[in-house]
């Protein structure tokens, strides 16, 4: 399946990367390229084979619903690069 | 001094033990080493204070008699580990000065044991290479030269920069990780043993996730044996990590020098690729004549679907990059470049933080999972992926272990696959379909080139046998007698 | 099938509403879903936060076991199907609250499948409201934008907490209709213990899905399960009282109606409800609709439960809504209204059985549902913290029931007890209450009564009301006292009635 600038365009926003108008066709080229190398997988028959979520055959540990974390704003604020108080800063966002 | 960083990892344990030297002087040596290696690149952060400080520690602990199974040993740490109060950036620019406020479970695992950290190992940026090129530090050089050379030559990726460091005699051991191959690959690069185990043995807790159902923790070493005593430390179940194997860690150490006679070696036919170097082939004949003579029964397997994992590979963790790499926006930690507004914030932080390759794989993950593309893409790459467990599966009915070449090529020069990413993916052929089964896998250097570069082998194991790869490497690396050394140009 | 009092009347003709609800409870835990931070409300900015919560580099996700058993514990009181296997899925999209850059929810596989509600409406009929799946997800932070004119402040004390999604079907008609709806999975969820209800907080809140079609559309829709019978539909996010449900409903179902009525098309958005101006306005808009990317959570492994587990939460259920109402009705004889009120509070229904141990139900019913909750309303006082307990109506009512004071003068008991003057009998004795029943006494007055007023008790036998004006002189006489039963017979036969 080939990827157009436009689709570049597209992907690039939702991923919130910034792509300026100049590599938007060089990145066609290359996501393509790498897109067309991928389709061999279509060659394997999966039908009704499983797909594998996980290599472990184990299932989901559960933890006891006890406090035992938090309570110390400054271990998750302390690499902040915009912060008020004990808040994080962000950019305006309007609703 | 320089004879304390040419001793092995067990070498300088038993060295310790017996009062031979302390471990100040030891980590001195190292320290001295690394401040001098600066050309290789191999460190992006030297931390020599903390050395000596956990050095002058860990000869007062072993004065009361309370020293760990790697007291008072100098190691080097993959930036991709975080280490408190110590810079982690996993070699990209969009981490900037982290500091995190917390432990990795892997590092604390050695640290319990008493070892001693030298800096942080470059990387490809957030392990997403085979050379070590993309790293936002620059590249590592190869501390090995083709003979007669001087081009510089990549050590390999993304663990390059521990491959390099224990190849440079800069640590006796380092921790790494392997999503695609980037353990075992600059292993084989650099003339080093490095091992990949089963997906979950070691925890992922505090160590930066590329592809979640792909990336393990893993060490490289001088011997198999100081693989085996750097992995016993590093494993072990921890709850704070939902895909860490509720397992005992076995003593991996005691298999090595174990025999190997009656073990079924596979060979399967599929890692015998068109336009592979006859060098590489030969090697493998040799590995395989090798074991044979150990005792081992050799056996012609097929995993039909090798030629798949590749491009299920550049499907599944691409993808599971692309999600867990959203974090990095610029809010909570690391760069943050100011917008018009939040989009505007968001894209031109991430567009400046990451490299082109991180970027590329990123849209390749965000494309492959939009709507629409995710059962043609991500869906039939885990279908695939099944099929790629269930080869191995088989093979296991017939086999205990399988051995194929590590790499398609010796070490090549920097910027020589730069301009194709696929021929650069293409690096990663014999070491992908380990981490999609989750299988455990390991490099041991077998032979040099023609041109005098390392070549390795690689050995692998059903999940959790980690321990008969540790016997099989163990016979591989005594036939082998691997003894060549790079000689110090830097 | 349609009711006509559903119709609502446009230009070109009637339309009907749709609705669906998605409702998103707070699941009553400690700690949070996928993290050990507290949860609740209150605490300083960022203080309940955990390194995962942040989504620092290298953090992982391990599930709160008592975090799942709420959610089969809900899916039970919705009388749905438990999945004995579901799993967890990665909802992509980027939002300064949303630390991670995405949340962890359940896409394809939740943990509870259908199941219905019955929900009564105010005139006691009843409809039932099919729910079509509940699944646990983390949620997100919270922005504040009124902190600072230039940057919308963030704190993750509620990122992380565990939700419960839970989602109808589109089978409600009117806005009375979803917010009696919300109003009855509220209760269960509250019988249940899973969540404490608080819409004021935001520990329950629903997604309104509107829509609006002509009449046969929507049996068309239910007859054959094909949405295309269906209008667009529009979701108005995060509404938080049954009042401001009702109004977003109204609102955007006109505003769907105007659109279609002048030829447009109604766009599928997202919408918010602003209580000020009774509007819905579209979100921000984004270049491209949400594109979440959903893909199963690669740090997490399927979740499986245990049937034995799933049968001992079933085994432990408390008596819900719907039963305790049917049984209140059967054992104590009272009628669907009063069994309605008194459910609507477990502890009111508690308070209830203990007060009516041996007592006229319906008599005490009323004084739970009528003065107590009165007085207790007006204070802010929960029933469980009442201080007029149980036994003490149950005194009052034996009271009334022995005739020593009648229904007028216990409310006047009561007030007094309430003021603490004391127990409904002491307050009778220390005031003397006590009725007058002695028929002598009362022969006495009715009879001097009649004997000075013989044109009154001439006028009765032409205007039987008139009888009123007597009985409000015996009152008077009596100091309100006098037995209303016995004044009443003694003036009818007196005054040849």
């Amino acid at each position: 399946m080939a990827i157009d600038a436009a689709t570049v365009r597209k992907v690039a926003r939702l991923a919130r990367i910034a792509e300026p108008e100049d590599r938007l066709e060089p990145l066609a080229r290359e996501l393509s390229g790498i897109m067309a190398w991928i389709e061999q997988l279509n060659e394997v028959d999966t039908d009704g084979v499983e797909p594998m979520a996980s290599t472990e055959a184990v299932t989901l540990p559960l933890r006891d619903d006890v406090v035992t974390d938090g309570g110390d704003p400054e271990k998750v604020l302390s690499n902040a690069p915009r912060r008020s108080g004990d808040f994080f800063v962000a950019p305006k966002v309007v609703e | 001094m320089s004879a304390l960083t040419s001793l092995t990892l067990k070498a300088a344990l038993d060295g310790l033990a017996d009062k031979s030297f302390s471990s100040k002087e030891l980590t001195q040596a190292h320290v001295e080493a690394v401040a001098n290696a600066r050309a290789l690149n191999a460190y992006v952060l030297e931390t020599p204070e903390r050395a000596i400080a956990m050095a002058e520690a860990s000869d007062a602990r072993r004065a009361r008699g309370e020293a760990g199974a790697l007291d008072g040993a100098p190691l080097g740490i993959k930036d991709l580990f975080c280490t408190e109060g110590v810079r982690s950036t996993a070699c990209s620019k969009i981490l900037g000065d982290f500091a995190p406020t917390y432990e990795s479970t892997v590092t604390a695992n050695l640290w319990r044991e008493g070892a001693v950290m030298l800096g942080k190992l470059n990387m490809d940026e957030f392990a997403m290479g085979s050379s070590n090129e993309t790293s936002a530090f620059g590249p590592v050089i190869n501390p090995w030269r083709r003979t007669g050379g001087d081009a510089q030559l990549t050590p390999g990726g993304s663990s390059g920069g521990s491959a390099t460091s224990v190849a440079a005699e800069l640590c006796l051991g380092a921790t790494a990780t392997d999503t695609g191959g980037s353990i075992r690959q600059p292993a084989a690069f650099t003339g080093t043993v490095g091992i990949k185990p089963t997906y979950g043995r070691c925890s992922r807790w505090g160590v930066v996730a590329f592809a979640s159902s792909l990336d393990q923790a893993g060490p490289i070493a001088r011997t198999v044996e100081d693989a085996a005593i750097l992995l016993k430390a590093m494993a072990g179940h921890d709850p704070k990590d939902s895909t860490s194997l509720p397992v005992e860690t076995p003593d991996f150490p005691s298999f090595v020098g174990r025999s190997v006679k009656g073990l079924r070696v596979g060979v399967p036919k599929e890692y015998r690729v068109d336009g592979m170097p006859p060098e590489i082939e030969a090697l493998w004949e040799q590995g395989i004549a090798w074991l044979k003579e150990a005792g081992c029964e050799i056996v012609e397997v097929s995993l039909p679907h090798t030629k798949y994992a590749l491009p299920a590979y550049y499907i599944v963790a691409p993808a599971e990059a692309s999600s867990n790499l959203a974090r990095y926006d610029g809010m909570r930690y690391g760069l943050r470049v100011d917008g018009a507004n939040l989009t505007e914030t968001y894209e031109r932080t991430r567009a400046e933080g990451f490299g082109e390759e991180v970027k590329r794989r990123i849209l390749i993950g965000t494309y492959v999972l939009s709507a629409g593309y995710y059962d043609a893409y991500y869906l039939k790459a885990q279908k695939v992926r099944r099929k790629i467990a269930d080869d191995f599966d088989q093979a296991w009915l017939k086999v205990d272990a399988l051995l194929t070449p590590t790499a398609p090529s010796a070490a090549f020069g920097l910027g020589e696959n730069s301009d194709d990413p696929v021929a650069m993916y293409l690096n990663d052929i014999f070491t992908v379909t380990v981490n999609l089964a989750g299988l455990p896998g390991m490099s041991i250097p077998a032979g040099l080139d023609a041109n005098g570069l390392p070549l390795g082998l690689q050995l692998i194991g059903k999940a959790l046998d980690e321990g008969t790869l540790f016997s099989l490497g163990g016979a591989l690396e005594k036939a082998a007698a691997f003894k060549a050394k790079p000689a110090k140009w830097w | 099938m349609s009711d006509t009092s559903k119709l609502i009347q446009g230009r070109t003709g009637p339309w009907e509403i749709v609705l669906g609800l998605e409702i998103h409870a707070q699941v009553a835990s400690n700690a949070k879903l996928f993290s050990g931070a507290a949860v609740g409300f209150g605490a300083g900015p960022n203080a309940q936060v955990a390194l995962v919560d942040a989504a620092m580099p290298g953090m992982l996700p391990v599930i709160n076991r008592r975090c799942v058993e709420q959610a089969v514990r809900t899916g039970l009181g919705l009388k749905a199907q438990i999945n004995l296997w579901s799993r967890f899925d990665r909802k992509n999209y980027f939002y300064p609250d949303l630390p991670q850059g995405y949340q962890i929810s359940q896409f394809k596989d939740p943990i509870v499948g259908e199941g219905e509600v019955i929900v009564e409406r105010d005139d006691g009929s009843t409809f039932t409201v099919g729910i079509e799946r509940l699944h646990l997800e983390q949620d997100a932070g919270k922005s504040l934008h009124d902190q600072d004119p230039g940057s919308t402040y963030i704190d993750l004390n509620r990122a992380g907490t565990a939700l419960m999604e839970i989602v109808s079907r589109p089978h409600m008609r009117s806005p009375e209709e979803a917010a009696a709806y919300v109003k009855k999975v509220r209760t269960i969820l509250v019988y249940l213990g899973t969540c404490d209800g608080d819409m004021e907080k935001g520990n329950l809140r629903a997604d309104v899905n509107v829509s609006v079609c002509r009449p046969g559309a929507y049996e068309a829709f239910r007859e054959t399960g094909d949405f295309s019978h269906l209008g667009t539909r529009c979701e108005i996010k995060n509404v938080n009282s049954y009042r401001y449900i009702q109004q977003a409903i109204e609102y955007e179902a006109r505003r769907q109606i105007e659109i279609l009525e002048d030829g447009g098309k109604v766009d599928q958005e997202t919408r918010l409800f602003d209580p000020g101006k009774l509007e819905t306005r579209s979100m921000r808009s984004k270049e491209e609709a949400h594109d979440y990317r959903y893909f199963p959570d690669p740090d997490l492994l399927p979740l499986v439960l245990d049937p034995a587990w799933v049968k001992a939460i079933q085994d432990s259920l408390p008596e819900l809504p719907d039963a305790k109402k049917a049984r209140l009705q059967t054992q104590y004889g009272l009628s669907a209204y009063d069994a309605g009120v008194l459910i609507t509070e477990q502890a009111r229904a508690a308070f209830f059985e203990t007060a009516a141990k041996g007592r006229d139900a319906k008599l005490t019913a009323n004084w739970v549902t009528n003065d107590l909750a009165a007085r207790l309303t007006a204070g802010g006082i929960d029933i469980e913290d009442s201080p007029v307990k149980p036994e003490t109506i149950a005194e009052l009512v034996q009271l009334i029931e022995e005739g020593v004071i009648s229904s007028k003068i216990a409310k006047d008991v009561f007030e007094r007890v309430w003021a603490g003057e004391g127990g409904p009998r002491a307050v009778v004795e220390k005031q003397g209450l006590q009725q007058v029943s002695d028929t002598g006494a009362l022969d006495a007055i009715v009879d001097a009564l009649i004997a000075a007023n013989p044109g009154q008790a001439a006028a009765v036998k032409d205007k039987p009301q008139a009888i009123g004006w007597f009985v409000g002189q015996v009152m008077k006489e009596t100091g309100g006292k006098a037995n209303p039963g016995a004044v009443n017979q003694i003036l009818k036969a007196k005054l040849g009635l």
